[in-house]
């Protein structure tokens, strides 16, 4: 499924649609085939559940990980890193995890430049239980903020829509309509549906992408 | 049943307040409740209302003064420096009887402290959210559902008893997500004769002041206050009580805490240790006889906080120092995990036993 992705993948989206544990996921999965990656925390926005708090398992699987200066040291200061661009077009794949909506992609619009040099993947991060994006009507407006603040297009739609650990089949079921319909009403293509591993095998028809969840509660024992 | 979303804490308190009739937001940015003023700032123009980022926190919390003295409801939303530079207008707008929801979403401190999760604000809120004879009711919610349902009973319950309400939550109530599900319930504002929104010539002028001269005017007003707070503290105490009817310990934690509290007494049960948690959602009115009824048995209190251990006075105060009353906890930004609460747990069950 992953195979017709560039070395460039841009995760954007709404707020609190899911960029960071779906970023996490491509990058380990990319990562068990074999592929050298990269995994770019570009979030300026968010203080708190980040890619940035991945660093051990990052380590462990061999990603490398680029955080904003300061992230994760409680300094409030959205400073980016020069980083990235010394990353860009080396050959490994470089996941890029922006924060949320045209906010967060004003960020990536710095580095517009030197993506649009070569192909790349964008992807749009629909979560259809989010307050301000339940249906393809209210999405839609998003992907064009988010693209006139970063200069890029987006190459596709991932349905994540989820309720957390409440989500059930029906619920993912009633989702993947409505991101066929903002799959139309945009005309980027429904790349997959990304579910929590434990519903995957429920759902044997659809395009589905299974995640684990590594942003957790502190009171999860 | 209504529809279930995901929504960050932040952004579901602000919806509450959309759907519990609020219009008016004032307010200044920092994190981690910006997410407040950002939601709103989107929503506020959308549902006719005003929206207003003011020049800083001092003008925002005169803004929620005038606008609630007009008698509509209003909210503001800080997070602990914020608050501290809020509180001369908190007891202005104390001092003349009026009702506003206030909303701190605690972060490290003393001084600019840091942006992580705190609970060290819990006697500035509880004891003295401004200056004076002064007090606001604190609800200290522990899910983003129950924030939810905690915005609407505040509005409510401070215009019933023209008293501000505030909700401490911490950052990490504030920026987490889960499933939320608002209440379709009809708002009914309370009536507002005192409200100084226009006379049209219909009745004398409201006047809504903090300023009383004369020392027996002064008084006299501090005591009929004070007869209400009597009334908010026999009647509105709120506290949630988890497998407490046989404990020996009972841990006494809110908000957050009591989430890292509760799985760890979980865990302590399925080994065999007899703890209850007993979660406090007022703190102040704090909640004395809900304590006192579930601590019967309980021959040791455990008190779990995001703090130095600023509770624990009002617990031993409740307990009238009956009981031992031990605290654990981190401060500046550091998140008890279960593990350290059931350690706690143990070595305290340990010498309870012996």
């Amino acid at each position: 499924m992953l195979s017709t992705l560039t070395d460039t993948v841009i995760v954007a989206g709404h707020y609190g649609s899911g960029k960071t544990n779906l970023s996490l996921n491509l990058a380990l999965r990319l990562r068990e085939e074999g592929k050298p990656v990269t995994l770019c925390d570009l979030d300026v926005v968010n203080p708190y559940f980040r890619t940035a708090d991945f660093q051990s398992i990052a380590d462990e699987k061999g990603i490398h990980l680029i955080t904003p200066a300061f992230a994760g040291s409680s300094v409030d200061i959205p400073a980016l890193t020069g980083a990235l661009d010394a990353r860009l077009g080396r050959g490994d794949t470089v996941i890029i995890d922006v924060g949320g909506d045209d906010d967060g992609a004003y960020a990536l619009g710095r580095y517009a430049p030197k993506i649009l040099g070569r192909p790349y993947t964008m992807l749009f991060v629909a979560n259809f239980f989010r307050y301000l994006t339940r249906t393809p009507e209210e999405a839609a407006p998003y992907m064009a903020e988010i693209e006139a603040a970063s200069r890029l297009t987006f190459t596709h739609i991932v349905n994540n829509s989820n309720l957390a650990e409440q989500t059930t089949r029906e619920d993912i079921e009633n989702s993947i309509q409505k991101a066929q319909e903002l799959s139309r009403l945009t005309g980027r293509p429904l790349f997959f549906t990304s579910v929590k591993e434990d519903l995957a095998p429920a759902l044997p028809a659809q395009k589905v992408f299974p995640v684990r969840v590594y942003v957790k509660t502190p009171w999860q024992m | 049943m209504a529809e279930r979303i995901l929504m960050k804490g932040n952004e579901a308190i602000a919806e509450a307040a959309i759907r519990a009739g609020c219009r008016h937001f004032f307010g200044y940015p920092i994190t981690p409740q910006t997410e407040v003023s950002a939601y709103l700032a989107k929503r506020m123009p959308k549902v006719g209302g005003c929206f207003l980022q003011a020049e800083s926190e001092v003008a925002a919390i005169n803004m929620v003064l005038g606008a609630a003295a007009a008698g509509v409801r209003v909210m503001t939303s800080s997070s602990s420096p914020g608050i501290s530079l809020k509180s001369e207008g908190i007891s202005y707008i104390i001092g003349s009887d009026l009702p506003c929801v206030i909303l701190n979403i605690q972060r490290g401190g003393p001084g600019l402290g840091g942006i992580q999760p705190s609970q060290a604000d819990y006697n500035q809120a509880t004891k003295a959210p401004g200056h004076g004879d002064a007090h606001v009711m604190v609800f200290a919610p522990s899910t983003v559902q129950e924030m939810v349902t905690c915005i609407f009973d505040m509005f409510d319950l401070s215009e019933q008893y023209r008293v501000p309400a505030m909700l401490l939550g911490d950052g990490l109530l504030g920026q987490m997500m889960e499933p939320v599900e608002f209440p379709d319930v009809k708002v009914t504002p309370a009536e507002k004769p005192w409200a100084s929104n226009g006379h049209q010539n219909k009745r004398e002028h409201n006047v809504v002041n903090s300023l009383y001269l004369q020392p027996d005017q002064l008084e006299a007003k501090n005591i009929e206050r004070f007869e209400r707070y009597a009334q908010i503290q026999a009647n509105e105490t709120r506290a949630e009580a988890f497998e407490t009817e046989d404990c020996d310990v009972l841990v006494v934690a809110y908000g957050a805490s009591s989430r890292i509290a509760r799985s760890a007494v979980m865990n302590a049960r399925a080994q065999g240790l007899k703890v209850g948690l007993l979660r406090p959602i007022t703190l102040w009115p704090f909640p004395q006889k809900e304590l006192l009824e579930a601590s019967k048995t309980a021959k040791d209190i455990l008190v779990v906080e995001m703090s130095m251990g600023q509770m624990v006075d009002d617990v031993k105060l409740a307990l009238e120092c009956s009981k031992p009353v031990h605290f654990f906890g981190h401060t500046g930004g550091i998140i008890p995990t279960p593990a350290e609460v059931l350690e706690q747990l143990k070595t305290i069950a340990g010498g309870a036993a012996k």
